[in-house]
């Protein structure tokens, strides 16, 4: 079945970023080659022979969190309306050319980031290069496309938010979880909002965000980068650079009091639970802790094994399902999170002790040598498996890049969680796992529902 | 454990589904397929890659929830769950801890026809991850304890199903169309069946249709022919050689033109449609898909798209796609649109299906359409895992190995005759059978019988 295309990242909870390899393997990920064209914009090449093809993608260091107050939703509207057209190319037909050469293509927004991507045979790595190169500068709006597309991005929030409870609640635990910060603001913009947003403001904040030193062009695929650099040089090189991009954001102020949101809805039939803190990302981490950090991540949620579902889940039997996350590939703060839906008929307030029961126990007691080095042992394994496919590739070096990571923290990710000793996780865990600094989201059916 | 799509799990399965992109079945020079048969007889399609030190394994069985026998819907989902959950002397934890500490990726699922498998190996601990794969087939425990665990996840999803517009939709469209037939029960069982299944029932599923004579291997990786010969009997060389009879009639779907809206108090109708399709082996294929890709197949390439989306902003997805199930070939589509401009999606949808079947696509299109799905076949070979998974689909489809090199000739094959008279045939927008949930304004429903 077909898949809606042009997507909000970042609006629901985003995985841990899988990545690592065994002991036994070269500490290498997926030893990409970089260089940067006069205008400043950075190139990433991976080679991967498997097949004959590339993934030709362009990733912008702009996302929501960059949006003026009272324009939420911007960035994820421009990405939509980046696809109607430039000077040379007519509305509507950027994906048809793409198509017409055997390729396919899409775009997502997160609150960090705005990505672009082509999946072509390599023979079209220089036509979709020059597509994307001229939709960097050349890029034709008007009303007569925008305002349809408008709509289009309120049914994409309908979809997303509106028809869907899960959904509303998690923008209204994200608001709570930051008192400033504009991560606070949902990606795909406040309906509101999102209604009163013009061809303008859109051209706006192109021409602002949209430009070679703000861009990171990352290949991958069978090709090299002596193949790319030519490539790379005719189609973006002769595009100008941009103003320079500040990106300071409003942060967030000390936090005194834990939150609690809480959603009833005729909708929900079984009950939800999460627990959300606001933890240092990759970037604002200090030391090892944000891979510390993962390191907890995978003790307590990394799957059948660990201790929420092990514990919750198998042991007691209250729960249903258990979880938890770290998401460390953001700008600013990060944020950890556990999860949990009750067993049907157990209660969920009983679950919700159980959980903090288990909170309770890691900050007392720790976590064991045993579950570290068995954390990481299933963390690396999946490095060899990223290598496997040219979209981890893409994805893992773009997020970081636009995150204010450099291609030597993606390549030295296996070494750094390697180094993590249970004192270390022991050690974030009872720093950073703090009340004032959470919002407990709670979704319940309706009584008499 | 297989995760179970709870609303606290639910949105790392929304991150993966976003980067999907691409349709249908593809193909490469680049990949060469030998077929491997074991001693016992057992055969499986390798391609040999060592570029990534990490063998993939795809399986699947012709076997699924329509064997799913009336009051014990959900048994082929059950028992798919339950897979992993415990084999031979390892109770469910301990099987669990082996996998992680080999970094094995064990996963089993059910669809209405196909009972498949998957697993995926570093190399060097293959030896353990072929053994842990064979214990799972032959010796899965069903222990009173996953059972039960499995159980209460499966009823949670259930229950929390009845209020997703889209798994409503798409129930109550197999309802209306096969009302006497396994394809309109629910494949994945009632909260009632599924509290009533018993490890009998679960252990009647696994000895009866996972068997020798209805399986179909992909294997994609760092490993010899003679080695992946000898690991097959291994794995699959200690089931039956013949499946239980798969009791399973082709039907005719019914309903043809009845709408049917299920009222739910939600902002945006969801609404799934569909007619009876073309079947994968109907020598009419070829064209029938070039002329969905055209319909409504190919994402902003397609004429919905345009019309619904692109023009008048009336829906984030409109789509149409084959389901050619193996008892009743599908043509499905669907779109989600505000309750009080959903009708005007649907007349649109209904419009372009109909000028479709009147005057096909044009030259334009068939072309656009052709080169897109030649050149689009090679994408899919990025990962080990879907290499895997299409060796199996190619085989499940009863096509041989040279099919990925043939497959571009009979997509060109295709002329804009036939294009058009394959369009005519296929789709019919008065016998579309139309489910809307929501509270859609200017739509009703129809009495059954009395489109």
């Amino acid at each position: 079945m077909r898949i809606p295309l042009r997507v909000v990242f970042g609006m629901l909870v985003v995985a841990v970023t899988v990545l690592g390899m065994p002991a036994t393997a070269p500490a290498k990920v997926f030893s990409p080659e970089t260089f940067t064209l006069a205008n400043g914009l950075q190139v990433v090449v991976v080679t991967n022979r498997r097949a004959p093809i590339v993934s030709h993608m362009v990733w912008y260091k702009v996302g929501a969190a960059d949006e003026r107050p009272g324009k939420s939703g911007l960035a994820h509207f421009l990405e939509h309306l980046m696809f109607k057209g430039t000077k040379t190319v007519p509305p509507g037909q950027f994906s048809r050319i793409v198509a017409r050469n055997g390729g396919n293509d899409n775009a997502f927004t997160t609150e960090d980031y705005t990505a672009y991507f082509q999946r072509v045979a390599r023979d079209k790595l220089e036509l979709v290069m020059g597509l994307e190169a001229d939709r960097m500068h050349n890029l034709v709006l008007t009303d007569s496309v925008v305002l349809p597309e408008r709509q289009v991005v309120l049914e994409e929030r309908r979809s997303r938010i509106d028809n869907d409870p899960g959904g509303q609640l998690y923008e209204e635990s994200h608001a709570a979880l930051y008192l400033n910060h504009p991560y606070r603001i949902p990606t795909i913009g406040w309906k509101h909002e999102i209604e009163t947003l013009t061809t303008a403001d859109a051209l706006a904040f192109y021409r602002r965000y949209y430009a070679p030193n703000n861009a990171i062009l990352v290949v991958v695929g069978d090709v090299t980068a002596d193949e790319v650099r030519p490539l790379a040089e005719k189609y973006y090189g002769p595009i100008p650079r941009g103003p320079d991009i500040v990106r300071a954001r409003p942060s967030e102020p000390p936090h005194h009091a834990t939150r609690r949101i809480e959603m009833k809805s005729a909708r929900v039939r079984q009950p939800s639970w999460s627990k959300t803190w606001l933890m240092p990302s990759y970037r604002t981490a200090k030391g090892n802790d944000a891979y510390a950090l993962q390191v907890l991540a995978e003790v307590l949620g990394g799957g059948a094994t660990a201790r929420l579902y092990r514990g919750l889940v198998v042991e007691k039997g209250i729960a249903a399902a258990a979880n938890a996350w770290y998401s460390p590939t953001q700008l600013d703060s990060g944020a950890f999170g556990i999860s949990a839906t009750p067993r049907p008929g157990k209660d969920v307030a009983a679950l919700e002790a159980a959980l903090l029961a288990e909170v309770n126990r890691l900050l007392a007691a720790g976590v064991t040598e045993d579950e570290v080095a068995h954390a990481k042992k299933s963390m690396m394994a999946a490095a060899i498996y990223a290598r496997d496919s040219l979209r981890s590739a893409s994805s893992a070096l773009g997020r970081a890049l636009a995150t204010g990571q450099t291609v030597d923290d993606v390549e030295s990710w296996p070494d750094r969680i390697a180094e993590v000793t249970a004192a270390d996780v022991t050690r974030v865990a009872r720093t950073f796992l703090i009340d004032t600094q959470s919002v407990t989201s709670v979704l319940l059916p309706k009584e008499g529902s | 454990m297989r995760p179970i799509a709870s609303r606290a799990l639910r949105a790392a399965a929304v991150v993966v589904l976003a980067l999907w992109s691409g349709f249908g079945v593809r193909s490469a020079a680049a990949v060469d397929i030998l077929s491997v048969t074991s001693p016992k007889g057992i055969a499986a399609w390798l391609v040999r890659d060592a570029s990534v030190p990490a063998i993939s394994v795809s399986f699947a069985f012709r076997a699924g929830s329509a064997d799913d026998p009336p009051g014990k819907e959900g048994r082929a989902e059950m028992t798919a769950s339950l897979m992993d959950e415990g084999a031979g002397d390892l109770d469910s934890q301990s099987f669990q801890r082996r996998l992680e500490e080999t970094a094995v990726s064990l996963r089993f699922s059910a669809s209405r026809d196909y009972f498949r498998g998957a697993m995926r190996t570093l190399s060097e601990n293959r030896d353990e991850a072929f053994r842990l794969l064979a214990l799972a087939l032959d010796k899965p425990r069903f222990d009173a304890e996953p059972v039960e665990r499995i159980r209460a996840q499966l009823v949670s999803v259930l229950d929390d199903e009845t209020e997703d517009p889209r798994v409503v939709a798409g129930h109550t469209l197999f309802e209306a169309m096969f009302p006497d037939h396994a394809y309109g029960r629910p494949p994945r069982g009632t909260i009632a069946t599924v509290k009533t299944l018993t490890v009998n029932d679960l252990r009647d599923f696994q000895r009866g249709y996972l068997a020798r004579d209805n399986l179909m291997i992909g294997v994609v990786g760092d490993i010899a022919p003679d080695e992946l010969a000898r690991r097959l009997d291994a794995l699959f060389g200690s089931l039956p050689a013949k499946s239980a009879r798969r009791d399973i009639a082709p039907a005719k779907p019914v309903a043809a033109g009845r709408v049917i809206v299920v009222d739910r108090a939600i902002p945006q109708s969801v609404v799934l449609f569909a007619e009876s399709g073309i079947a994968r082996d109907d020598p009419d294929w070829y064209a029938a898909y070039i002329v969905n890709r055209i319909l409504g197949g190919g994402g902003f390439a397609s004429r919905l798209t345009e019309e619904v989306r692109e023009k008048r902003g009336l829906a984030y997805s409109v789509y149409s796609y084959l389901n050619p199930l193996d008892y009743a070939p599908l043509v499905v589509g669907g779109v989600a649109t505000a309750n009080a401009r959903v009708a005007e999606s649907l007349r649109l949808i209904r419009a372009e299906w109909r000028r479709m079947a009147e005057s096909g696509p044009t030259e334009k299109e068939l072309d656009a359409a052709k080169t897109y799905i030649n050149g689009s076949f090679p994408l899919q070979f990025d990962s080990s895992r879907n290499i895997a998974d299409m060796l199996v689909e190619i085989q499940a489809s009863k096509l041989g190995t040279d099919y990925i090199a043939r497959r571009p000739k009979l997509i060109d094959a295709v002329t804009l005759d036939d294009a058009k008279r394959v369009a005519r045939r296929l789709l019919d927008a008065d016998k579309l059978t139309v489910v809307v949930v929501g509270k859609p304004e200017g739509i009703a429903s129809t009495p059954p019988g009395a489109p």
